[in-house]
């Protein structure tokens, strides 16, 4: 079929090898997180010792609003940056980045009320051991996500971010918005179906 | 060029690659240097599959070692406690260091090469995630000396591939020997997992002008599934390991009965990481014998559309057949019908790529080369492989026999038989293409009929064995129970298997430097790696090339009767 092929000649687009490397990542957490979700799930009322998941758990309101709000504030820097609006990118992401730090300083201070006050730890029992590994494996990719908005902040602050990074930024987002999915889910399994079973 | 793509030729393969200034070559130091710092996809390609011969030599013996304590009934060659570090790690090191580290050589070797690219995507993290897989396979063996010992035995892992909770647990496995172990298989995961991405990278998005995904060769479809797998169903494995590791460490109470956890947990995050497992060994090796059966008997593959959708088909029903590994467990009736029946459809896809590569053998003019006889050998005895399987997804008849001679002579069919027959087949094929020289035909020969057979010897009784009962990891058996026939034939095998790898390994060694020299397209074949020099150009293809039908280099070699023509 020789004018398939004429066509195939004009045009030869293959698809962006970092946004293909994205996806992969976040197919590969996902699968990650999966197991651990599905361990909570699993064990869910099954714990031999108190605390248990209603007793001690509060509802996220601080570090939701901050984490979900985050990822309104970074596609605003992004469409900033697409304006060609230095200024304005760098307000927003420098607000991303801080609601990300308010979202694990929450973090902190809901473990140390769980550990100080409540005296759970990852040995306690079930609920323990699967609250700390899910909700510890989520903090941790907040943690890496706000290195990463850091550095481009820094990046961005020197004058070494150019526009030929803008993809480089937006992977970021895409992974800062895989972030906080993954927070939806845990939000509904942690708080809102175990701390109500 | 007429037609089609520019050929890279001779000289620039033979090119002399001028030393830059202040580096010596031929020196030890120079050669460690290179070796470290290459982030080449043919480099680490090769490295990968050193990697995997260097750990087949040390698992293999610990197989031989095994099959002698086991030739006669009350033997006592090693203790217990060393025979369960042996089985365990033979088999852990048998898929992660010598099967995984192989399928990632050949995809790392040949992908870049069949699609017509100059590298991987992403060449530093390709050298990063061979470094993890080495290390973390140094990690495992270091358990040997670094943890301490029980009874003079060492303390290697001793819980079995799998692991089984609560065994793992502090209480029954005291020392360190478990966290070598899952450290170990943690670290070798984020290489699979990372250089998993990073061949899917490549071939989306480094294909050259023309080669769309219907005109892929079919390893590189069959790398593409597989590496889909190792990305999707290696992280449970890792997240059951970092459950284990907590556990262990932190005093979690994930698989502790005591604390209402449950040990069946852990078995089922195991499988959904080992079934799909099992089809990421065995889908390469599909690729590599789709590659050289159509080249072997002068014919395109019979079905390209059916075997790639077989392929895609298996991927996915491979994430549903998981507790068929558990059917003893206990599960209710419900999952069993379920499992059992995703077990038996996922042997329609498979049946549909035999009788694909028969029909391609069929009426073809077929040449009894090695590699083709290594296929040959893979077609019959995978497709025994896939009939016992079928039995074992019987439910009532896994019953019987789960834990017997009988499963272990089943995957040993699949992941030697199958698999390691490829793997050899693969080499012979693509040897040529990476040293320039061609593997010796007579040693070849010795090599494939000595490992037949002794395969066959190996195996084949082990499924008599297993039907008389006999179970697996056992150390020892009393006489008159009617095993000692059948153990003795498969250690007898044991070591003919031994004698032809040596073999192999010898012809490596003396192939690459005596050889004949093989030219850039030994076996006349059609994928693009044969239209550049052997070995290839560090950057592979002088101009990229553009490719108009599945078989570009045969439109190259009869521009009066090219394929696009006909697609």
């Amino acid at each position: 079929m020789s004018t398939e092929y004429l066509t195939a000649e004009t045009e030869w687009k293959l698809p962006s090898p970092r946004r293909t490397a994205v996806i992969l990542v976040i197919l590969t957490e996902s699968a990650l997180f999966t197991i651990f979700v599905v361990a909570y799930l699993f064990y869910i009322g099954k714990s031999l010792n108190p605390p248990y998941p209603h007793e001690v758990l509060e509802f996220p309101w601080l570090g939701s609003i901050l984490l979900f709000g985050s990822s309104g504030t970074i596609v605003m820097a992004e469409k900033a940056l697409k304006k060609g609006s230095v200024s304005g990118f760098h307000l927003w992401w420098a607000i991303t980045a801080g609601m990300g730090f308010g979202f694990l300083i929450y973090t902190a201070t809901e473990w140390h009320k769980l550990i100080y006050k409540d005296g759970l730890t990852l040995g306690t029992n079930l609920f323990g051991s699967t609250y700390y590994s899910l909700v510890g494996l989520h903090a941790s990719h907040v943690v890496v996500g706000f290195i990463l908005l850091s550095m481009i902040l820094i990046f961005s602050l020197t004058g070494k971010l150019q526009h030929r990074h803008h993809e480089h930024v937006e992977m970021i987002s895409w992974y800062w918005h895989f972030v906080d999915g993954v927070w939806a889910v845990v939000v509904t399994v942690v708080y809102i179906i175990s701390a109500n079973s | 060029m007429p037609n089609g793509i520019p050929i890279t030729t001779k000289e620039i393969g033979t090119e002399a690659n001028p030393a830059r200034p202040g580096e010596e070559h031929g020196t030890i130091t120079s050669w460690i240097q290179d070796i470290v710092f290459t982030v080449d996809h043919k480099k680490l390609g090769l490295m990968y599959l050193g990697m995997g011969w260097l750990f087949f030599i040390i698992a293999g013996t610990m197989a031989a070692i095994i099959r002698t304590q086991l030739f006669l009934p009350d033997n006592h060659l090693v203790s217990p406690q060393a025979f369960n570090s042996l089985f365990t790690m033979h088999g852990t090191s048998m898929i992660f260091f010598v099967a995984m580290p192989m399928i990632f050589g050949l995809a790392n070797y040949m992908v870049p090469l069949q699609i017509g690219a100059r590298d991987m995507a992403f060449p530093r993290l390709n050298a990063f995630s061979f470094w993890l897989t080495f290390f973390g396979a140094c990690l495992m063996f270091f358990s040997y000396v670094g943890a301490p010992g029980l009874y003079g035995a060492g303390a290697a892992p001793d819980v079995a591939w799998f692991a089984i909770a609560p065994l793992t647990s502090r209480a029954f496995s005291p020392g360190t020997s478990v966290d070598y172990w899952s450290l170990g298989l943690l670290v070798t995961g984020v290489g699979s997992v990372t250089g998993g991405i990073n061949i899917m990278v490549t071939i989306f998005c480094y294909r050259c002008k023309g080669m769309t995904l219907y005109r892929m060769p079919l390893f590189v479809w069959l790398s593409l599934v597989t590496m889909f797998l190792v990305v999707t169903f290696l992280p449970p494995l890792s997240a059951a390991q970092i459950m284990l590791v907590l556990e262990r460490f932190f005093g979690a109470k994930f698989f502790e009965t005591q604390a209402g956890g449950s040990a069946i947990l852990w078995q089922h995050f195991f499988w959904i990481f080992g079934h799909p497992e099992v089809y990421i060994l065995v889908l390469p090796a599909f690729g590599v014998i789709s590659e050289v059966v159509p080249v072997f008997c002068r014919k395109p593959i019979f079905g390209y559309p059916m075997m790639v959708a077989a392929s895609v088909m298996i991927g996915f029903v491979s994430a549903g057949v998981w507790a068929h590994h558990m059917f003893t467990i206990g599960m209710n009736s419900y999952s069993i019908t379920f499992f059992a029946f995703a077990t038996f459809v996922i042997a329609i896809p498979t049946g549909i790529k035999i009788f694909n590569w028969l029909a391609t053998m069929f009426g073809g003019k077929i040449r009894l080369e090695i590699p083709m006889l290594f296929a040959i050998a893979f077609l019959f005895q995978f497709l025994i492989a896939g009939l016992t399987g079928i039995m074992l997804g019987c439910a009532p008849f896994d019953w019987q026999l789960n834990d017997s001679y009988f499963v272990i002579a089943h995957f040993h069919y699949v992941i030697v038989g199958g698999i390691i027959f490829a793997v050899f087949a693969a080499s012979y094929y693509w040897y040529p293409k990476a040293f320039g020289r061609m593997l010796n035909k007579q040693l070849g020969l010795w090599h494939f009929w000595l490992f037949t057979i002794g395969f066959h010897l190996t195996f084949d009784p082990q499924h008599i064995a297993g039907i008389l009962g006999m179970p697996r990891r056992i150390y020892t058996y009393h006489p008159g129970r009617g095993w000692e026939i059948w153990n003795q034939i498969s250690t007898i095998g044991a070591f003919l298997q031994a004698i032809a790898a040596l073999i192999f390994v010898i012809n490596l060694f003396v192939s690459a430097r005596k050889g004949a020299v093989a030219g850039d397209d030994p076996w006349d074949g059609w994928t693009l790696e044969w239209a550049t020099s052997s070995p290839p150009p560090d950057y592979n293809f002088e101009t990229t090339p553009e490719v108009k039908s599945r078989r570009p280099v045969w439109d190259l070699k009869h521009p009066e009767d090219p394929d696009w023509k006909f697609e």
